[in-house]
């Protein structure tokens, strides 16, 4: 049974975005909407000034609040990896996850259902890397199974200081910051 | 021997060595496209990228007919399979709704953007009747072209044919040129492009501006992450915090324009305190001793009030450069145009690089290779009667490329000779030259300005007829065999047809030639033709590239390590300290430094730079890369925005010396700049009415540089000379 | 504390640059909801009662039923408008979600109908007697339930069992949500459903005031109903029993929603930073003003004092009170589910 997560190299990403572009094309995300996104956070002041990049998305928490408000079972934990998932023909656009969730990942699709990052389980079931992860020009972007000990993203995280977001809100959140 | 004659000497073997070993690997990677054109499911089908001019291979797919998405092709050296986010989001120049559909010609006055639809033959027959007017007139020299980028191979085809001298491109006056004048006057070479720099193997990389990770280019951010990634000594030189600097183990926040400065002082040190390779530069330098001597009073002391960098940190990064080297990489940068002393702040940057002994060497600059492709047999152009108009009696004696700006100069003046028509191809003028209001001068002084676009840009709006071509992803285009690390050739080809009635450029170019009479110039039938002759003189063929895209050399000696001779193309066969061509020609023989003229009191340097997902000013109606960015802000220093009541989000309005008002454009109260400069991304502000979702989004940085300060040696146009004040605007 | 910039370049319609996913129609539910609430339990309490005082004066309680039909039915439809998947909604009844206080809430609303119509049914004859005497089968069915004391109880508990029940659903729907810290508190259910028994009883309270003049007795169904609606407007005599008693069942509801309140932001309080700043957001935030004039002073203080004074005779009683503390509960609705999409925790930076 693997635990999918995904370990992200905070000082290799440049923020380029190529993440969230290519998620787009993928996925043919609508304009104006995405599932991934970029922040930055600045602290300090020149010349000792801090700049930490981030590329993020749906945390794929194992103890998600959006799947436990949703009333139809349309967010769910898929078998595969304990991502979360949502079942379009499932959802009735009541919007209790997008209000559940403390990274505001999630958002309704001009379709009327609640969308989000799915860890591209698509490509994922067919081997593949999400896409994401598979164009970033700076591979800073791992994706991998944390309960095999020998995958990189379990020894990255062994090898060196990293965090999630959020940790206070209690959601578990499966994407890790290396700093 | 010149790089020109190894690459020759390397090719032979290249050539038939690869096209054994790409046929498997073009299967493995590419079974799909073998396949005849299926309507449905998967077609995947590998070209190179053009939304900038790396030119990384790539792999688009398409679904059912429509074009999915572009990935960059595993075999690829320049992307290794991975593009960058505007070569990724691709796409979006295919299917932007903005784009031009088909031929215009103006039908009211130039720049009001009114024309009317023709058809090809119309448009190209109007084009060649007053191309030969002004041949007959003023001869074919008084036809000027600008073009830009590898599409326009066959425009400068046909126009060569047709007699002019007058060809340039802002790459060289607007951009690296100052770069590759200095190193070609210290090594006899340049650094080229893709940029000879060995990042990936560097272990002490400086960057000095180059802001690697907002400027994308592929594999030198490929290379600077694995750099970062390897624990490599980075040190950034830049007014602003960039994404580059948030890496850094050193960051200079220096004093704009005072690079100079701080480069002759790291100099100093390494000479002082005898930390420069003494053998290198004892076995391939000309004139150390008067160059070192020159640098006596350059001290960090010295060089402090002048960049803002306290002596310690000069001396710390010198000799931590030192203890790195030969593998430590002072980057040459790019676009180098600055302050008006660029070509010399560049020759100092090579010097340094010379004192630590990385020309030549792994993890510093070293020699690349290319396949060698051989040329179309094409008949030799006629011998124009006048020469080139941009730089009239040497007036720039070092200047090795075409100077736009001096091209448009002589439009104005008509001096030497009158310019009578411009094509431009691929690149806004408007928005790529400094002082608009020149440029305007110059196209009121034409008798045609044709301008071949995908969409309909500034400088299309100012054209009389409009052509449009098909995009990247919808052409041939001539085959790429650029220096690099690594010698390969790659192919362009379609992946979906165009749209609406554009043209690729290589049968615009032709279709004019044989309306001009000169279809002698165009012995081939069609592009496929000539791609195969040309490729066949390789020992490869058209089918064969149309399958992997690229093919690849064996690898070849890129470092002296590896037997690269160790020659340089300058007048006394060595690495010139002292330069004897520049005192002929009444240049300082070594780097002199001249203080930057300061911001008037309340008004801010005006610096520019790239935004990761856009290109220059051609991306921001590509709906995906827009929905990154859609306007560009202003980097206002966070103490000088609480000074001027302005937070983050606020608008204002941007006047420049000459009283020249920015666009609206929201601020960006950061930490990230110093207090004494404002900083903003290129290519926004679009006035062209035909850019709908461009069109007065964010500021223009091109249309606040009305001053701009020419570099004596060879006539490139720093930019970073205007000052700004910042105005709230209230009203949203 | 060294200064910190932080800039998302995320730009998600309802989610970006602030959250705003729920516009009029989810405040109107939850209000309709707690209302509809606070009026089961009292018209259940009603039904019970009226076992073993048979001929004490029904007054508006016999209406509560065809009211809360009316007004339920008019909270769905605004929940059902917000939905953005509208087509789908059937899938609601297809699953029971056991940690989905919807899916709850939604199972809920299902059992309240049957109760509120049973009520309804046994309080017809009181309630529609001209309509009762035009359709006879009516009047049967409610006098063939009335015979059976047990099916009596059973509606009386079942209308104040699913009223608590609903009551505090509409808080907990909020309550739930742990990423908004103003909603995350046990004491939201509490408060929804004490602002809905005040609202129930301010609404009866306010029926009791209105006053229709009488319609003739014959002519066919429209009239008929006219005449009914006229007959069960009409209110008891002035300082009969069940009056006063709402007075002070009102004032009791209020006085104590008044306290789950200050227990409620005192909670938040005392909190984390996150949620005190969500508290903030009421006290002092934007949404300070509209909080302390509409929600606690015209909604809950000026009516209690209003209905004191009319309790000790010193004013004379109006329809005042009611209609403040109608419009406070509608209030606090708007304004809790807006400020809780305005409360978030703030991305931590290490
Ligand atoms: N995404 C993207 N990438 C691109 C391009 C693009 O359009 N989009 N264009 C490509 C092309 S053609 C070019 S030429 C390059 C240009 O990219 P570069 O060659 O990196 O251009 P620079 O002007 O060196 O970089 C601008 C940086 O210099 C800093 N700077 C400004 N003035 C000074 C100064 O006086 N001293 C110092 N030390 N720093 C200063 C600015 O703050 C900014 O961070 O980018 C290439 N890459
Ligand atoms: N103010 C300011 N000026 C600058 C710079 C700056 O940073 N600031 N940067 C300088 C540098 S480094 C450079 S390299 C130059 C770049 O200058 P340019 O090469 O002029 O770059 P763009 O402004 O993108 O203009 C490119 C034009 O080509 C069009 N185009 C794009 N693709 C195609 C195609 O496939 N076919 C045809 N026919 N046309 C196409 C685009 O629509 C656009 O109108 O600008 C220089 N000038
Ligand atoms: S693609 Fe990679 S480097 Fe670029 S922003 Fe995304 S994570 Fe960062
Ligand atoms: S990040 Fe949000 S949407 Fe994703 S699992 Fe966690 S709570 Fe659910
Ligand atoms: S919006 Fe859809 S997925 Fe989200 S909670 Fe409601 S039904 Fe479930
Ligand atoms: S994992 Fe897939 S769905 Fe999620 S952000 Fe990356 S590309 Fe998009
Ligand atoms: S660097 Fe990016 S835009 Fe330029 S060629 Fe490569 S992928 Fe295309
Ligand atoms: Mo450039």
């Amino acid at each position: 049974m693997a635990r999918y997560i995904m370990v992200i190299d905070t000082r290799r990403c440049v923020g380029c975005m190529d993440c969230v572009v290519a998620c787009k094309t993928e996925h043919g995300i609508p304009e104006g909407y995405t599932r991934d996104w970029i922040t930055e956070t600045v602290r300090g002041e020149q010349p000792t000034t801090q700049l930490e990049i981030r590329s993020e998305r749906c945390n794929h928490c194992d103890n998600p609040p959006c799947v436990y408000c949703c009333p139809t079972g349309a967010s769910h934990i898929h078998e595969r990896g304990g991502v979360v998932l949502v079942t379009p023909e499932k959802c009735i656009g009541c919007k209790a996850c997008l209000a559940a969730c403390p990274y505001n990942a999630r958002y309704i699709h001009p379709d009327g259902y609640a969308d989000k990052c799915t860890f591209c389980i698509d490509r994922v079931e067919k081997g593949l890397k999400p896409a994401c992860v598979s164009v970033c020009p700076t591979h800073c972007m791992h994706f991998g199974d944390a309960d095999d000990p020998l995958s990189d993203v379990s020894r990255l995280l062994a090898s060196r200081p990293n965090h999630t977001l959020l940790p206070e809100a209690g959601t578990k959140p499966r994407i890790f910051y290396l700093t | 021997m010149n790089p020109l004659s190894r690459r020759r000497f390397l090719q032979i073997s290249a050539a038939s060595i690869v096209a054994a070993g790409a046929a498997s690997r073009a299967t493995r990677a590419l079974a799909a496209s073998t396949s005849p054109v299926p309507r449905r499911g998967l077609r995947r089908v590998p070209t190179f990228c053009d939304i900038c001019f790396w030119k990384c291979n790539a792999i688009a797919t398409v679904r059912d007919g429509r074009l999915w998405k572009i990935e960059g092709n595993p075999d690829d050296p320049l992307s290794h399979g991975r593009l960058c986010p505007r070569g990724t989001g691709g796409i979006g120049a295919h299917t932007d709704p903005d784009r031009l559909r088909a031929p215009l010609i103006r039908t009211h006055e130039r720049g009001e953007e009114k024309w009317r639809e023709v058809t090809w033959d119309e448009a190209l027959e109007y084009v060649a009747e007053r191309m030969k007017k002004i041949a007959a007139e003023h001869g074919p020299e008084s036809m000027a072209l600008f073009a830009h980028g590898i599409g326009g191979a066959f425009v400068r085809h046909t126009l060569k044919a047709y007699g002019t001298p007058n060809i340039a491109a802002p790459s060289f006056a607007q951009c690296r040129g100052p770069r590759d004048v200095g190193f070609t006057l210290t090594y006899g070479e340049d650094v080229g492009s893709p940029e000879r720099t060995d990042i990936a193997n560097t272990d002490c990389l400086v960057l000095i501006g180059s802001h690697l990770g907002e400027n994308m280019h592929n594999t030198q951010v490929q290379e600077f992450a694995t750099a970062v990634g390897r624990g490599a000594t980075i040190i950034v030189v830049d007014p602003r915090f960039s994404v580059a600097a948030s890496k850094a183990k050193h960051y200079l926040p220096i004093r704009p324009g005072t690079d100079l400065a701080l480069l002759l002082a790291w100099m100093h040190v390494l000479v002082t305190e005898k930390l420069y390779d003494a053998d290198y530069v004892a076995k391939h330098g000309y004139g150390f001793e008067a160059f070192a001597a020159s640098l006596a009073p350059y001290t960090p002391e010295w060089a402090y009030p002048e960049t803002g960098i306290d002596p310690d940190t000069i001396r710390a990064t010198a000799r931590e450069m030192a203890r790195c080297r030969p593998a430590t990489l002072v980057h040459p940068g790019r676009h180098s145009n600055w302050a008006g002393d660029d070509a010399q702040r560049s020759r100092a940057i090579a010097l340094l690089n010379a004192l630590l002994g990385s020309w030549g060497r792994k993890g510093g600059l070293y020699y690349p290779a290319s396949m060698d492709v051989p040329g179309y047999p094409y008949p030799k152009y006629p011998k124009p009667k006048r020469p080139p108009v941009d730089n009239p009696g040497k007036k720039y004696p070092f200047a090795s490329e075409a100077i736009t700006t001096g091209v448009r100069e002589a439009t104005i003046s008509a001096q030497p000779y009158p310019i009578k028509g411009w094509m431009v191809y691929a690149t806004n003028l408007m928005q790529s030259l400094p002082n608009q209001a020149e440029t305007i001068r110059a196209i009121q002084a034409l008798d045609l300005l044709v301008v071949i676009d995908v969409i309909p840009s500034e400088i299309a709006g100012w054209a009389d007829v409009v052509l449009p071509e098909s995009n990247y992803l919808e052409r041939y285009d001539d085959l790429n065999v650029d220096l690099f690390r690594e010698p390969y050739v790659a192919l362009r080809q379609p992946v979906v047809e165009s749209p609406h009635d554009q043209k690729p450029g290589w049968w615009i170019a032709k279709q004019l030639a044989g309306k001009l009479g000169l279809e002698a110039y165009y012995p081939w039938r069609d592009i496929e033709e000539y791609l195969d002759h040309r490729l066949k003189g390789a020992n490869l063929s058209l089918a064969q590239l149309k399958q992997c895209g690229v093919v690849r050399g064996p690898h070849q000696p890129i470092y002296f390590e590896e037997g690269v001779p160790a020659e340089f193309g300058t007048p006394s066969g060595k690495i010139e300290f002292y330069s004897n061509q520049l005192a002929k020609a009444g240049f300082d023989p070594v780097p002199r430094y001249q203080p930057p003229e300061p911001p008037p009191a309340g008004a801010y340097r005006l610096l520019y730079g790239r935004a990761p997902m856009h290109s220059f000013s051609r991306t921001q109606t590509n709906r995906l890369l827009s929905d990154l960015m859609s306007e560009n802000v202003v980097w206002l220093n966070a103490t000088e925005a609480r000074r001027l009541g302005l937070k983050s989000g606020d608008w204002v309005r941007l006047r420049n010396q000459d009283g020249v008002v920015s666009n609206r454009v929201r601020v960006k109260a950061t930490e990230r700049i110093r207090p004494d400069c404002v900083y903003m991304v290129h290519g926004f502000g679009h006035t062209a009415r035909g850019l709908r979702h461009a069109l007065g989004k964010g500021a223009s940085d091109t249309q606040l540089i009305t001053r701009y300060k020419v570099d004596p040696l060879m006539g490139g146009t720093a930019m970073n000379v205007n000052f700004v004040t910042v105005e709230p605007q209230m009203e949203a | 504390m060294t200064p910190v910039e932080f800039t998302t370049y995320r730009h998600n319609p309802l989610i970006d640059p602030g959250l705003h996913l729920w516009g009029w129609q989810i405040p109107v539910y939850l209000y309709l909801g707690g209302l509809v609430a606070g009026l089961m339990i009292l018209s259940g309490y009603h039904v019970l009662r009226a076992q073993w005082d048979r001929d004490r004066a029904h007054g508006h309680y016999v209406t509560a039923p065809l009211l809360s039909l009316a007004l339920l039915s008019a909270g769905m439809l605004a929940l059902f408008l917000d939905l953005e998947h509208k087509l789908y909604v059937w899938r609601l009844y297809l699953t029971f979600r056991v940690t989905s206080p919807m899916s709850w809430g939604s199972w809920i609303l299902l059992l309240v109908y049957p109760a509120l119509v049973a009520s309804a049914l046994l309080t017809l004859p009181d309630a529609l007697p001209r309509l009762v005497r035009l359709v006879p089968g009516l009047g049967r069915l409610a006098s063939a339930m009335e015979a059976r004391p047990i099916f009596v109880q059973a509606t009386g508990f079942a209308n104040i069992a699913l009223g608590v029940m609903l009551g505090i659903y509409t808080g907990v729907l909020l309550s739930s949500l742990g990423a908004r810290p103003l909603w995350n508190s046990a004491l939201l259910g509490p408060l929804f459903l004490f602002s809905g028994l005040s609202t129930g009883a301010a609404a009866l309270h306010l029926l009791s005031h209105l006053r229709v003049p009488e319609a003739r007795d014959e002519g066919d169904f429209g009239d008929a109903l006219i005449s009914a609606l006229v007959h069960w407007l009409r209110p008891p005599e002035a300082g009969a029993e069940g009056h006063r008693k709402l007075e002070h069942a009102d004032n009791s509801f209020l006085t104590i929603e008044f306290a789950l309140l200050a227990l409620f932001l005192g909670g938040l309080l005392t909190s984390t930073a996150a949620h005190q700043a969500g508290a903030q957001l009421l006290l002092t935030g934007p949404w300070g003003a509209p909080f302390w004039v509409l929600v606690v002073g015209a909604g809950i203080v000026l009516p209690l004092t209003l209905q004191y004074l009319q309790a000790q005779r010193k004013i004379r009683a109006t329809i005042v009170p009611a209609v403040l503390v109608l419009g406070g509960g509608l209030a606090l609705r708007f304004i809790l589910v807006g400020a809780g999409q305005a409360s978030a925790w703030t991305i931590s930076l290490s």
